[in-house]
């Protein structure tokens, strides 16, 4: 079923009577070609490049609770390609061009909406670190401005210039960043991967992997046992939980990142403002809704819950930097479960476990990387060597002495 | 959360910042064959688990203990509270 | 000013009336009203419009549930968005409009949406909006944000101020209505230290909404009486309009206490206070919420929940209608019969839904005006009161991701077997629904609490009497039909569009909720979710409690976030520190630069300069002169003792430390155990085994914790002691030709010529004339120069003593700025090199990290990935146009090259315009730098516009052989 205009206004006159499912809810085969382990963003995005970029369309997705029931479901939408390092800067801005051309490759509205993104700085040192990652920006084509107070201050008129803790100096922008309906990426690659053949399973946990003489040939699950001749485990979050089934530990902690939304309101902050001397960063969603966030909780953790001294810490930051917000209502708070490397970057690589490949430790920036972490997943699994974009996300990268640290924080998750 | 100080009594989280797998207290010897592999696993490798997990806290905001708290990482219950020098010395750790 | 609805009697107070107004029209109310019940008194029925059809709506509720009657508060800075109002106490002077509507609101443009219904279903946004592609920014979306939202923020800071606290007790009480107020009685009388806080004006919850007796008395009265008594007890603290917005971890719960909100102004005093409240135990009697049925157009302005209906009546003394229709599935139609008729208003039907009636339709665009049953007959009503049955108040059950079953007698969720630690249930919110049930409840189960934290409960009095009335309920749920029947009003989700969400695929609850937007409104679906669940449940052909459960995240009801910042805002988001010297340096001309939680003079502004470079350049040129002074006592301190100091200290530092000479300071260079550099800085051996550490600025509170780190848990039988001493020590820099001068006449009976304290010796000695103080020989500026440091509490008269001291030789105050003019000239590294990602060896100190030693991070420091070739090594850069002005933040590139990553040579770190070269220089890091003095690369900086030709220089400009420090 292709999605139009059209076809809205004729299910319309029928009462919405001939909408079928989105995606098919096929029973297990006993063998793939690939199975994918985990139904969130990057598994789906990953089926969905497999099946209509390079082909592969005799692929599982298994997912153990309901569709995109992770994080793909519980980050604050935004889309940035801000990065500094050479390791990370062209993947993002890979993926940047695949939310730019997202909707019309699979056929579904995920309101990918440039709006900008403004990143706050407040002393000389800290323009001068955005003046050098906005150079790294420009240089990878993805479009940067390093604004001065004026410029700013025409811009998004209500922030605290005045009687600021850190005054605000002026801010990076990144006019092609933005947010997009995160729900609504999940549905779109299941829809697009579905109806190029790829099985969408749900309700099943992976329980085992099958491995012997150092070759992985298949999964248990909860539904059974598939065979495959690849998996890949994109599972961040619970990343080491699955891995530690076929044995392996990851340099990874997993922490809960919180998330707020408040009541709709109409329109007032034009794009996402990120604060740079605190925690906090906000949009406002297309329904009216503030949302905001800021730091990790801080403790190891698999509850999908903060706690209290992180929503003030947050709140805080959020009144500190635009004192009009003070009387918009905290609606709800939730909490996602990172996935905290330690160098706060991904990984998307193969393991010492013939067969068997890992995507995940996307720590807090996972959603914006959703396009190209499928992208460079599938490329890896297709081609049997990294895209070049990823080739620097390696599980070895440790051992060899080359972490990708954006902040410079060192080998400690929570810092990241 | 509320930690027990095994000192000062409950105190809360706040008070606190974390530094994370008590596993950290066992750091190789630098001066062995093959330290380079063992402080890759040590300050690199978790075993980050759904469940029981140690953990280092320290009271920043506090008396400058290092704790080592026992604590559950889907519950977010604590199950007990050592002084990390404690818990160090009965992992061997001396001078 | 008529209230042509006002009934006789009610808890409303008759001699206090209060005007108020309503879109502009002046209305009045009496004391003890809500907005909602004061709006309904004078009959206005229409408060609002929906969220996606712009549906005429009225007010549904009576409580915290309201989907419906949303208002905004005020004009200005201080108006308030979304207010609830069957939950804003009515004040005089209290301003409220209505919102979303374009238009006035009974003739709203955009309920042009509401003929276009059949081309909104759910989600039908996703299949739409995307051609042509440029459309969607520039079009579309801006047209769907515009319409989106309710209420409006002013765009100005919000007024007002917000309050933090914190209280302790045994037992918290959430909810005061009969189950709440038995158990803080009990709990009371045992000699519990009790918090009882309900979010109402009034305690009381439904004994102040219905006719009960208890013990012989009104309800309302024995809620009095109970109050009456806990006021009375030391060890209970009540807080009425107080939300218990979450329950967290431990017992820690989260209370909105609204101070000043019911007056016409909060008089300074805090608006709201945000409690922290630490309970070992928590009971939560937190009632139980009405939910509606779904029939076609059950949304309008008259359609009500028959308990709002009821406390309207009996509780404010108002009629919302002349004539009543009651739909019920359940035992409370006849009471809201009885209670209606009590006060004479007609009865038009009971609809019992038991019997095999319903109501399949209804008329009145801004009101109702008619229902239709199944029969086809057609009943005039202005009022339709629905019973849907009850759902107990689970949400802090659910804030630990507790779930809750399904009770088929009561065809509710209650809370489950996983109850937040601590917690409790008791009365209505445990699904003991009648009265007699809710005070046994209430009563049991704090006596077994109380019982547990060790408190007696003996010789209680009697639990009063009250009756057990009937509330057999057979579920029903909704009336098929072709016509559109709302779920959730706010966001107007409909039972069509649960139906084909679910033919759609999105069948599990967690995809309803996130395709449908159903629960998702300010109002958090508390009336709806059940009911969808419902819907769903049968249009999946199965069970409730098959097809999934409801579950709630904090808050229960939403909180400003200006309640959750409190008081840190402005100036006061974050502490600021002063080092010694400030009151001294606002005196004298200094302009100030937030460093960290530091302030900082980063210049002193002098007669006749006309900008901060006119001033930099004067300090650093008399300092390179004469003689500068530099308060540097923001650097981290770190007093270190005990007999295996040394021993310590050569393992947290990369270079030796074993053999440094009691009165010596030698430089310190810390790295992470990851091998990376971590800080830098000097350590000064006082005495045999006595040390002070200095560490930077940003990084003093880090260095110490992981000193800590390693004492306790690395090393726990060393014999050393750690104590921050940052604040404890004022500290000086004396820089320049004249400083040895200068510090003669400061420093008691010592000897500084150079051979008697050299580079890098330490004593401690007095200045003038006895004070304690620390001498270092230490320079950062290059010059010569000392740091003195005398206790904190002699900071001010230091710098005043040492300015005096020093005005003989033209000595000058120098800032950050002029600092860092010195440091660059000088090529050491500070926070731009040391960021955290670099090594030693790109730094130029390669061969200071002892490969014999195990100190902290030596071993990954030799990872192949920074150890091998083409490393970066930081460098001088100066621009060969020597007019030219560089920026930190340019990347370096090759002559010819591409400008993209792949050719990246580096980064300049910091710049400055140097007064004692005459021309701009920087610091940067190079691609084998080391091997390309000379060349001449490009410092390529797009986002200011500068693409400059550069020459790789060495980083040390000024005196490389450290002539001047040594002399």
């Amino acid at each position: 079923m292709h999605y139009s205009a059209l076809k809205i206004f004729l299910e319309g006159l029928t009462g919405n009577r001939g909408w079928g499912r989105v995606w098919r809810e096929p029973e297990p085969k006993p063998a793939y070609d690939i199975v994918i382990v985990g139904g969130g963003g990057h598994g789906l995005s990953t089926a969905f490049y497999l099946s209509n970029e390079f082909g592969l369309t005799n692929v599982a997705v298994l997912e153990k609770g309901w569709l995109g029931s992770g994080n793909i479901g519980r980050n604050t939408t935004i889309i940035r390609s801000n990065y500094l390092l050479e390791g990370n800067q062209p993947f993002y801005e890979l993926s940047m061009k695949l939310w730019e051309g997202l909707e019309q490759s699979f056929n579904y509205n995920a309101m990918v909406s440039q709006r900008g993104i403004l990143n706050l700085y407040h002393s000389d040192g800290q323009r001068d670190a955005f003046a050098r990652r906005g150079n790294a920006m420009r240089m990878t084509g993805a479009g940067a401005e390093l604004l001065d107070r004026a410029q700013l201050e025409k811009m998004v008129p209500f922030l605290d210039y005045e009687n600021a803790r850190f005054p605000i100096k002026g801010a990076l922008y990144q006019p092609r960043g933005g947010t997009v309906r995160h729900d609504a990426v999940a549905w779109g690659y299941a829809r697009g991967a579905d109806r190029k053949g790829v099985d969408i399973l749900q309700n099943c946990e992976v329980t085992g992997f099958d491995i012997a003489d150092g070759t992985c040939t298949g999964v248990q699950t909860s539904r059974g046992a598939i065979r495959a001749k690849k998996i890949v485990v994109c599972a961040a979050g619970s990343s080491s939980r699955v891995m530690s089934l076929a044995g392996m530990r990851l340099p990874i902690e997993s922490h809960v990142l919180q998330a707020f939304v408040s009541e709709g309101l109409k329109p007032v902050i034009p794009g996402v403002i990120t604060f740079g001397a605190g925690h906090f960063y906000i949009s406002q969603s297309d329904k009216g809704g503030l949302v905001f966030g800021g730091d990790i909780d801080g403790y190891n953790t698999y509850a999908q819950r903060g706690n209290l001294p992180v929503v003030e810490d947050v709140c805080e930051g959020g009144m500190a930097v635009m004192p009009m917000i003070g009387r918009a209502r905290l609606l709800r708070m939730w909490g996602g479960v990172m996935d905290m490397s330690m160098d706060g970057s991904p990984f998307i690589d193969r393991t010492h476990i013939g067969g068997l490949y890992f995507n995940g430790g996307w720590c807090y920036g996972g959603f914006k990387a959703t396009p190209a972490s499928g992208y460079c997943t599938a490329h890896l699994l297709a081609k049997d060597e990294p895209h070049p974009v990823a080739a620097a996300y390696r599980l070895d990268r440790f051992r060899r002495g080359v972490p990708i640290d954006e902040k410079g924080a060192g080998a400690q998750p929570n810092l990241h | 959360m509320i930690i027990d100080h095994p000192l000062l009594g409950p105190r809360d989280a706040a008070e606190f910042v974390v530094k994370g797998d008590a596993s950290l207290i066992d750091r190789p010897d630098g001066l062995a064959e093959g330290a380079g592999d063992a402080f890759h696993d040590y300050l690199h490798l978790r075993d980050n688990p759904a469940g029981v997990h140690r953990e280092l806290w320290y009271h920043e905001h506090g008396d400058r203990s290092w704790l080592v708290v026992t604590r559950n990482t889907l519950t977010h219950e604590v199950l007990k509270v050592e002084l990390a020098r404690d818990a160090a010395r009965a992992r061997g750790r001396s001078r | 000013m008529s209230q042509p609805f006002r009934l006789a009697g009610g808890l409303t107070d008759r001699s206090r009336p209060l005007v108020f107004r309503f879109n502009g029209t002046v209305l009045q109310g009496y004391h003890g009203d809500t907005l909602a019940s004061a709006l309904l008194a004078n009959g206005q029925r229409l408060v609002g419009r929906s969220f996606k059809y712009h549906r005429p709506r009225g007010i549904l509720t009576a409580g915290p549930e309201e989907p419906n009657a949303l208002v905004q508060l005020g004009t200005g800075p201080a108006q308030e968005p979304n207010t609830r109002a069957t939950v804003t106490e009515l004040y005089d002077g209290l301003e409220a409009t209505s919102q979303n509507h374009r238009g006035p609101l009974e003739w709203d443009l955009l309920s042009v949406n509401d003929w276009l219904a059949p081309f909104l279903s759910a989600g039908f946004y996703y299949k739409t909006f995307m051609w042509p592609k440029s459309f969607w920014e520039k079009l579309y979306e801006p047209m769907i944000r515009a319409a989106a939202g309710l209420g409006q923020l002013s765009g100005a800071p919000d007024p007002d101020v917000y309050d933090h606290g914190f209280l302790h007790c045994d037992l918290l009480v959430t909810g005061a209505g009969p189950a709440g107020l038995e158990a803080a009685l009990t709990a009371g009388r045992a000699g519990a230290r009790v918090i009882l806080a309900d979010e109402d004006f009034r305690l009381g919850g439904r004994l102040n909404a219905e006719t009960y007796e208890i013990d012989g008395m009104a309800g309302a009265d024995w809620a009095r009486a109970a109050e009456a008594e806990l006021a009375t007890m030391d060890n209970v603290r009540i807080l009425p309009r107080t939300t218990i917005y979450g329950a967290f971890d431990h017992g820690v719960h989260g209370a909105l206490e609204r101070r000043t909100d019911h007056l016409p102004g909060a008089n300074g005093k805090p608006r709201q206070i945000l409690w922290r409240i630490y309970a070992k135990r928590a009971l939560l009697c937190a009632g139980a919420t009405e939910r509606s049925c779904a029939f076609a157009n059950n949304d309008r302005p008259g359609v009500m929940l028959a308990g709002a209906v009821r406390a309207y009546v009996n509780r404010f003394g108002v009629a919302p209608g002349k004539r009543v229709a009651i739909l019920t599935n359940n035992d409370d139609g006849r009471r809201t019969a009885r209670d209606l008729q009590a006060q004479g208003i007609a009865i038009a039907a009971v609809v019992d839904t038991r019997d095999g009636a319903a109501v399949v339709d209804t008329r009145g665009r801004k009101g109702l005006r008619s229902i239709t049953l199944k029969s086809g007959r057609r009943i005039l009503a202005d009022c339709l009161a629905v019973s849907g049955g009850w759902s107990p108040n689970v949400h802090l059950t659910c804030h630990q991701r507790g779930r809750p079953v399904w009770r088929d007698d009561i065809a509710a969720f209650v809370p489950g077997p996983d109850l937040p630690p601590g917690m409790s249930v008791a009365g209505a919110a445990n699904g003991a629904l009648t009265l007699a049930a809710a005070l046994k409840d209430g009563r049991d189960t704090a006596t077994h609490i109380v019982g547990n934290l060790g408190f007696a409960t003996s010789n209680p009095p009697a639990l009063p009497k009250a009756e057990d009335e009937a509330c057999a309920i057979t579920p029903f749920w909704h009336v098929k039909g072709v016509k559109r029947a709302w779920v959730d009003l706010q966001n107007d989700v409909t039972t069509k569009d649960i139906a084909q969400s679910h033919r759609e695929g999105f069948g599990s609850v967690e995809h309803l909720k996130r395709y449908t937007t159903l629960g998702m409104a300010t109002d958090q679906g508390k009336t709806a979710n059940v009911l969808g669940l419902a819907v769903l449940a049968e249009a999946s052909g199965r069970t409730i409690p098959e097809t999934g459960t409801t579950i709630f995240r904090p808050p229960y009801t939403p909180v400003p976030i200006g309640a959750f910042a409190g008081r840190a805002r402005g100036k006061q988001f974050r502490p600021t520190r002063l080092p010694p010297s400030h009151a001294w340096a606002a005196e004298n001309g200094a302009s100030f630069v937030e460093t960290g939680a530091w302030l900082r003079a980063e210049w002193y502004v002098r007669d006749g300069e006309k900008g901060w470079r006119d001033s930099v350049d004067r300090e650093v040129r008399m300092t390179r002169e004469s003689v500068g002074i530099c308060d540097v006592s923001t650097l981290g301190k770190i007093d270190i003792q005990g007999r295996d100091a040394a021993e310590f200290l050569n393992r947290v530092y990369a270079n030796p430390f074993l053999k440094l000479p009691v009165g010596r300071v030698r430089y310190g260079l810390m790295l992470r155990e990851d091998g990376f550099v971590y800080d830098d800085g000097t350590t000064a051996r006082l005495a045999e085994t006595h040390y002070v550490m200095t560490t930077t600025t940003a990084n003093a509170g880090l260095v110490f914790r992981e000193l800590e780190f390693a004492r306790q848990c690395l090393w726990p039988d060393l014999d050393v002691h750690l104590i921050s001493v940052t604040d404890a020590w004022a500290q000086y820099a004396v820089a320049g030709p004249n400083a040895r001068a200068l510090l003669s006449k400061a420093v008691d009976d010592l000897d500084l010529s150079n051979d008697a304290f050299p580079f890098m010796a330490c004593t401690a000695c007095t200045v003038f004339g006895g004070t304690p103080a620390r001498l270092f020989r230490i320079s950062f500026s290059g010059e010569l120069a000392y740091e003195v440091a005398v206790p904190s509490r002699y900071g001010d008269a230091m710098i005043r003593g040492l300015m005096q001291a020093g005005e003989e030789f033209g000595a000058v105050p120098y800032g950050t700025e002029a600092l860092s003019v010195m440091r660059i000239e000088k090529g050491h590294a500070a926070g731009a090199e040391l960021n955290g990602q670099t090594t030693a060896r790109q730094l130029g100190l390669g061969r200071m990290v002892a490969q014999t030693k195990d100190a902290i991070g030596t071993v990954l420091s030799q990872r192949p990935g920074m150890t091998g070739d083409g490393d970066l090594r930081l460098m001088g850069l100066r621009p060969v146009d020597r007019s030219r002005q560089l920026n930190a933040g340019a990347h370096i590139l090759n002559p010819g090259d591409q400008a993209d990553l792949a050719h990246d040579q580096g980064w300049i770190t910091s710049v400055a315009w140097s007064p004692t070269f005459g021309h701009s220089i920087g610091l940067g890091f190079v691609r084998n730098g080391q091997d390309r003095l000379g060349e001449t690369v490009r410092a390529y900086d797009p986002v200011r516009g500068k693409d400059t030709p550069v020459e790789i220089v060495s980083p040390h400009f000024y005196d490389p052989e450290g002539a001047r420090q040594r002399g």
